[in-house]
């Protein structure tokens, strides 16, 4: 059997135009997809069975569900301070659970977009985001920029689909209807197939902005000679393609976002992309990771009125990034128990943040053996989203798709695996009161 | 020899692919190493697949060179996983986000061994 219209569950393009070939409930061929996406439906060796330890150096003895669950409750019901972090791989039916497991346990709760996005929606708090839907890019857009990001290995489709390659409405000799612009601190694969690759020096991109900011507005006597390691007679040139636009697109990853500046990259950028706008259309995008980072803000958002790193102990939402992401908590030590779920914090955490894990009971709710199950007491295995479970997932220009199902399998689902914690917190939480 | 450099990190296809086969030498290869141009690996006077050491004020970690020339003088990039984590920087200055990337590092030729994920993880607990 062939599925077809298959959305793929790893990165934010959300592609859905797969076909998955499926023999005795096991998928045999997937087609259309990366190659990332293909490794991705294809999947790797599970973990076959819940597993617990009190010594993170000891070995794991496999436990029931029921064991692994109860002993979860126990350790968040009995926290003062505990962090639910991941939640970008998984389904929003199971953030909304998430949410509420937060609130029950008086816990934070953060995602992937802290050690991503996350500036980028402190950016979007300073001055908003004039942006749109890959949908209108593709059709569009016959200026694409990317800067601090590298699609051809971080989202390997997206510029045969949406930004470079495709052919749209407006943009029907394809490739030869765009002209491409690439900013990053090295010649990435990306910059390889640009027609303009603009090197920026590391930590200067804040600069590189300004000066653009400044052309742009007709001030180019105010830049300097060389700006970020670049000469103003390339940036006069860059702002002239920029302003020339019928339909400009500014792309960004963590190139902005990791880079000194943080939050103020993308606060300088969506300054220049909106001052564009003054000569012709312009937009901007984050290029999101995880292929659901963007449910979790949207739904985050309708549940706390916040997009990441909530805060439930004051018994309402509180967020403060810096003070309530997870590796300011981290490093403060405040944590004294994470529940790391649908995400990697151990793999993609500073070594300090995650010597405060070795410390504190860790719980990991996770297909796949990680690098958070090296740090775990309790480890749940669950079915793969968008594999073995459909449900809602959101592209990263927030358009909500839904994910099918390919296969059956005897896991439960996170979503399965999150009402009976709730359920046990409370009946921990109810006999304490 | 050392070569003063701004280390940075970031996502690969490879490592992606290996994203939740992390037990395996295949997470170890896509994700373990560190990239820079052949000019500065001359410097070093180092082979792609030698170990070289990686030092930052926030740790250090041996991981096999490869060479990028895409990479400019004294870039030298770490695909993002535990291997970078042991060299960046925790502190988020205020707004969530560590230091992943424009990190002040050194690198040196070196004899050790390149620790696989759980070795490293177990350093940590």
């Amino acid at each position: 059997m062939i599925i077809k219209d298959v959305l793929c569950p790893f990165c934010g393009c959300l592609c859905d135009d797969l076909a998955v070939k499926v023999e005795n409930n096991k998928v045999v061929d997937i087609m259309h997809a990366c190659k990332i996406g293909e490794s991705k439906i294809r999947g790797h060796d599970r973990i076959k069975a819940p597993m617990m330890r009190d010594n993170k150096n000891s070995e794991f003895r496999e436990v029931s569900y029921d064991e692994a669950i109860n002993e979860s409750a126990r350790i968040l019901a009995n926290s003062r301070r505990p962090l639910l972090y991941g939640w970008a791989s998984g389904l929003c039916e199971m953030m909304k659970k998430g949410v509420l497991l937060t609130e029950e346990v008086g816990g934070i709760i953060d995602n992937t977009a802290s050690v991503c996005h996350g500036p980028s929606a402190l950016g979007v708090h300073e001055k908003g985001l004039p942006t749109g839907t890959l949908g209108q890019f593709a059709n569009r857009a016959d200026v694409v920029v990317f800067w601090g990001c590298n699609p051809v290995h971080a989202h390997p489709r997206h510029m045969g689909r949406y930004s470079v390659f495709n052919k749209g409405f407006f943009t029907n000799k394809g490739r030869r209807s765009r002209k491409v612009v690439v900013f990053d601190v090295r010649k990435t694969d990306t910059a390889n197939l640009a027609d303009e690759y603009v090197q920026v020096n590391p930590g200067e991109d804040y600069m590189v902005l300004s000066a653009l900011r400044a052309i742009v507005a007709g001030r180019v006597d105010v830049v300097p000679d060389t700006v970020g390691g670049i000469s103003r007679e390339k940036l006069v040139e860059v702002a002239e393609t920029l302003k020339g636009a019928k339909f400009g697109i500014v792309y960004f990853g963590m190139g902005l976002t990791q880079s000194r500046g943080k939050y103020k990259n993308i606060d300088n950028a969506v300054s220049l992309v909106t001052e564009l706008n003054a000569h012709g259309k312009h937009s901007i995008i984050p290029m999101r990771g995880h292929y659901n980072v963007t449910g979790f803000g949207n739904v985050c958002a309708w549940e706390t009125g916040f997009v990441n790193a909530v805060d439930m102990s004051r018994g309402y939402p509180y967020y403060n990034p810096g003070e309530t992401c997870s590796n300011d908590l981290l490093m403060r030590e405040e944590i004294d128990a994470a529940f790391i779920i649908a995400g990697d914090a151990g793999a993609h955490f500073p070594a300090q943040s995650i010597a405060r894990m070795g410390k504190v009971p860790v719980i990991n709710i996770d297909p796949f053996h990680s690098a958070t199950t090296e740090m775990a007491n309790i480890v749940i295995p669950t079915k793969v989203s968008g594999v073995e479970l459909e449900g809602t997932a959101y592209r990263m220009d927030g358009v909500s798709l839904r994910m099918r199902k390919l296969v059956d399998v005897d896991f439960p689902s996170d979503e399965e695996v999150l009402d009976k914690i709730i359920a046990k917190v409370r009946e921990i939480k109810g006999a304490s009161s | 020899m050392d070569l003063k450099a701004t280390f940075i990190s970031g996502r690969t296809v490879d490592q992606g692919c290996n994203l939740e086969n992390k037990t395996s030498k295949a997470y170890f290869d896509a994700a373990g190493y560190c990239e820079m141009n052949s000019a500065d690996a001359g410097k070093l006077c180092v082979e792609p697949g030698n170990n070289v050491k990686v030092t930052t004020d926030f740790g250090s970690v041996v991981v096999p060179l490869k060479i990028c020339e895409g990479n400019p003088d004294g870039l030298i990039f770490i695909p993002m996983g535990p291997w970078a984590n042991a060299v960046v920087d925790p502190n988020t200055c205020g707004c969530g986000m560590p230091g992943f990337k424009g990190i002040p590092a050194v690198v040196t030729p070196t004899g050790e061994t390149a620790p696989t994920m759980q070795q490293l993880m177990a350093r940590l607990k």
